[in-house]
């Protein structure tokens, strides 16, 4: 091989340099989220359910709010009837955030912890953020 | 082949540092654009495209123009252009980057650029020019790469790219079509509206476009042991001739039917950009310096012994170069927002950011046209040798 | 999971009866209404298979000019552009425009005509027409902007990638650009005492917006904002139905729409 010493010093750096995150963050996992549950509306409820069971809430909400999305704003269709049978209003800011109303503890705490930003927060509020 | 770029002299070397210079200040405007929004240029809602569009659309006509060698060589058996089509062909994929570069920083949101993939809209002229365009850019990196490659290993160029080549040069007039119909199909804008803007695009393609690669071989034969050939460079000269009194004739049509008809709506625009309307006119002086420049081209181009003389056949192409791109890439599409659709009058003036982000866009087409020509003349020189 | 027209219609009904009677300003909120609207099908199950039955519900604008004044004007734009969070941002080059006021000379420039000293300088309310056969529908290469089967001419803000074709296909001027946050710009309002209708969303920067025929209120069994502070200047209805509120004062009254001559078939008509 040509210029061998240097090919392989030039691979140990970039090795070096790929690894640095995984190496500087070894044997200190991050806590796992604890989404908060607790706000006023939520604890009023006889029966702690969201619009679907939760554990379809968490491993799919984000495909679920796309198609809120696209039924309540693209198909003019503003009802969602749940697998139980109940009708529920679509929107994002007067159904979902009326009771979790606590973005800061709810949506952001998992949203941190997997690193993602979703951008329903370049339009839609934070009910009791002081900033907008 | 490609490593060809990477030996040259320190002049060489100094026009890359140079160029990725300008790229890196216009990378910060747009970083700086990307952040708080296209607000940091001189559009407005009355005047919603500006430079970046204005830019795209000319330098869609310059690489459309690339095809005025092409054709030539494979359809007519030119010999004489064998060596340069690769010239127009790089030059084309340089002007190709170009356009979408203007497209992707003219765009609010960018980062869903995809869109247009994700939700295919067929009755939108912008889908269609999203198509033409990057298969042209992959169609002349085909073409230009393959025919240089062969020639380099002295070997005929291989048959499957013969196909391709011919596909190339229809699909270089439907990218401008395409683009024409972006502006000629929209109600309300009385400028744009008028069917002969794709002819007319064509015309002041295949003017720019050849002008262009005239003044780039020019300066090739000057600085480098390549000689594209007086007798190629003097064909694409009658070329550029033809295309751009076929530009003004077009010109001179609309001219006719808006002030013949003497339908307000038609001349507005008009008026706006070569008399001024109600006071403002700003763009008056450009607008007939590029009738009285590209005239002054035509003219060069015209008389054989002027246009054989080197020195004044590289002032017509830049006069050819300079009208059309006032014309094109400016007049057009401001003007075309100009009276607004309440028959009011918001001007135009893009901002430094803007200006930067731009010339920024024109220095990656300059830097690829640099490195590809820098390999394409290596080959050259390699083959004389 | 998608429901038909007739099915909504139902529910915007039934939200309509339940809590919000009494406004009578609202067709869909006379009874009667909701069912008869019902009976024609729509785009339901009943309309597949009838190859000449257009539209059933196509909505739209009646402005009266004559009853038009300075105070009801400004009234009408701070209703929408406060139940909308449009930006007030003052100056012409990044301005948001909803609803808005200009004269009539340059709200119908093809037909000025200098003797016609009655409508010369008359203040117009001009907004979205919400065209029949919209250019900017048309020319949107990621269906952002789209016509609903009601005929409201919508802009879905998550998918616009801010190319701004549709400003230049409108011939209207009926679109604006969010040319820098309007967040920014609102949050500077709200500290000199602007309140935000924490219902609606703001927009981001880079996205088009336009009026939207208050597709929110209607979804809710409630008419345009506009309408509802102005009961005797805007009228809303189904230009679909030969019996509606608007098709009988068309009937009765001279109306104007913009640039007819373009073939857009606007909704928004204007009696003078």
């Amino acid at each position: 091989m040509y210029d061998s010493g240097k090919v392989i010093i030039g691979l140990l750096i970039f090795a070096g340099i790929f690894l640095f995150p995984f190496l500087y963050n070894h044997g200190s996992p991050a806590a796992k989220p604890k989404p908060s549950l607790d706000t006023p509306a939520i604890k009023a409820l006889p029966e702690k359910k969201c619009v679907e069971d939760t554990q379809f809430m968490i491993t799919t909400h984000m495909q679920f709010l796309n198609n809120w999305r696209d039924q309540a704003l693209r198909d003019g269709n503003r009802w969602y009837v749940n697998k139980e049978g109940k009708k529920v209003w679509i929107s994002l800011q007067n159904t979902c955030l009326k009771c979790h109303s606590n973005k800061k503890e709810f949506c952001n705490k998992c949203h941190n912890y997997a690193g993602v930003d979703p951008y329903c927060w370049d339009c839609h509020y934070d009910p009791n953020g002081s900033k907008l | 082949m490609i490593e060809k770029a990477l030996k040259g002299s320190s002049v060489y070397w100094g026009w890359i540092i140079f160029l990725l210079c300008v790229i890196g200040a216009g990378f910060m405007a747009y970083l700086y654009q990307l952040k708080v929004g296209l607000g940091i240029t001189g559009m407005s809602r009355d005047i919603s495209w500006g430079v970046y569009i204005a830019q795209f659309t000319y330098f869609v006509g310059v690489a459309a123009g690339g095809v005025m060698v092409v054709i030539p060589k494979y359809l007519h058996h030119y010999s004489k252009y064998a060596k340069i089509v690769v010239f127009g062909e790089f030059l084309a994929i340089a002007a190709v980057v170009m356009c979408l570069l203007f497209i992707i920083v003219d765009i609010g949101q960018p980062m869903r650029m995809l869109n247009v993939l994700l939700h295919p809209t067929p009755h939108s002229m912008l889908f269609y020019d999203m198509i033409v365009l990057n298969g042209y850019l992959l169609l002349n990196i085909i073409c230009g790469y393959n025919t240089l490659l062969a020639d380099k290993k002295g070997v005929p160029c291989p048959g499957w790219v013969k196909p391709f080549i011919y596909i190339s040069i229809p699909w270089a007039i439907s990218i401008h079509t395409v683009t024409a119909f972006l502006y000629a199909g929209l109600p309300g804008r009385h400028f744009w509206l008028t069917a002969i803007m794709a002819p007319r695009f064509l015309a002041s393609a295949f003017a720019a476009g050849p002008a262009l690669l005239i003044m780039i071989l020019l300066f090739v034969r000057r600085v480098t042991k390549f000689d594209p050939g007086m007798d190629a460079i003097q064909t694409i000269a009658k070329t550029v001739c033809y295309a751009m009194i076929t530009n003004l004739f077009f010109m001179g049509c609309e001219f006719f039917t808006a002030y013949y008809s003497q339908v307000p709506g038609h001349m507005h625009t008009l008026d706006y950009l070569f008399r001024g309307l109600d006071g403002y006119g700003e763009l008056v002086p450009f607008m007939r310096a590029a009738i009285v420049i590209g005239l002054f081209g035509v003219f060069l181009l015209l008389v054989p012994p002027i246009r054989r003389n080197t020195k004044w056949l590289a002032v017509a192409a830049a006069s050819v170069f300079v009208a059309t791109w006032i014309d094109k890439g400016v007049g057009l599409v401001i003007g075309g927002f100009i009276p607004n659709p309440f028959e009011t009058i918001t001007e135009y003036h893009p901002t430094l950011p803007e200006i930067t982000i731009a010339t920024a866009i024109w220095g990656v087409g300059a830097l690829i046209v640099t490195i590809l020509y820098k390999v394409a003349i290596s080959v050259r020189e390699q083959q004389a040798a | 999971m998608s429901m038909d027209r007739r099915k909504f219609l139902k529910a915007a009904g039934l939200t309509t009866l339940v809590g919000l009677g009494g406004k009578g300003v609202f067709e869909l909120l006379k009874p009667g209404a909701v069912e008869a609207e019902m009976t024609h099908g729509g785009h339901g199950e009943e309309g597949h298979g009838e190859k000449d039955a257009g539209p059933k519900v196509r909505w739209a604008m009646l402005i009266d000019v004559m009853a038009l004044n300075k105070e009801k004007i400004e009234k009408i734009v701070h209703t929408c552009h406060h139940l909308h969070n449009v930006p007030n941002w003052g100056d012409p080059k990044n301005e948001i425009m909803w609803i808005w006021e200009d004269e009539y000379e340059h709200v119908f420039p093809d037909s000025y005509n200098e003797y016609n000293h009655i409508l010369n300088g008359m203040p117009f309310l001009l907004m979205c027409n919400h065209c029949d056969n919209p250019p900017c529908v048309r020319v949107c290469p990621v269906q952002a902007t789209f016509r609903r089967p009601d005929g409201i001419v919508a802009q879905d803000y998550h998918r616009c990638i801010g190319c701004r074709f549709c400003m230049a296909a409108c011939p209207y001027g009926s679109r604006s650009f969010n040319w820098l946050d309007p967040r920014v710009h609102l949050e500077k309002e709200i500290a000199e005492g602007r309140k935000l209708n924490k219902r609606f969303p703001t927009r981001m920067r880079g996205v088009v917006e336009k009026c939207n025929f208050c597709v929110e209120r209607l979804a809710e069994g409630k008419p345009p904002g506009c309408v509802e502070v102005a009961p005797d200047v805007m009228f809303f209805g189904n230009l679909a139905d030969p019996n509606s509120n608007v098709r009988k004062i068309l009937k009765e009254r001279i109306s104007l729409r913009r640039k007819l001559e373009l073939g857009t078939k606007p909704s928004v008509f204007y009696l003078i």
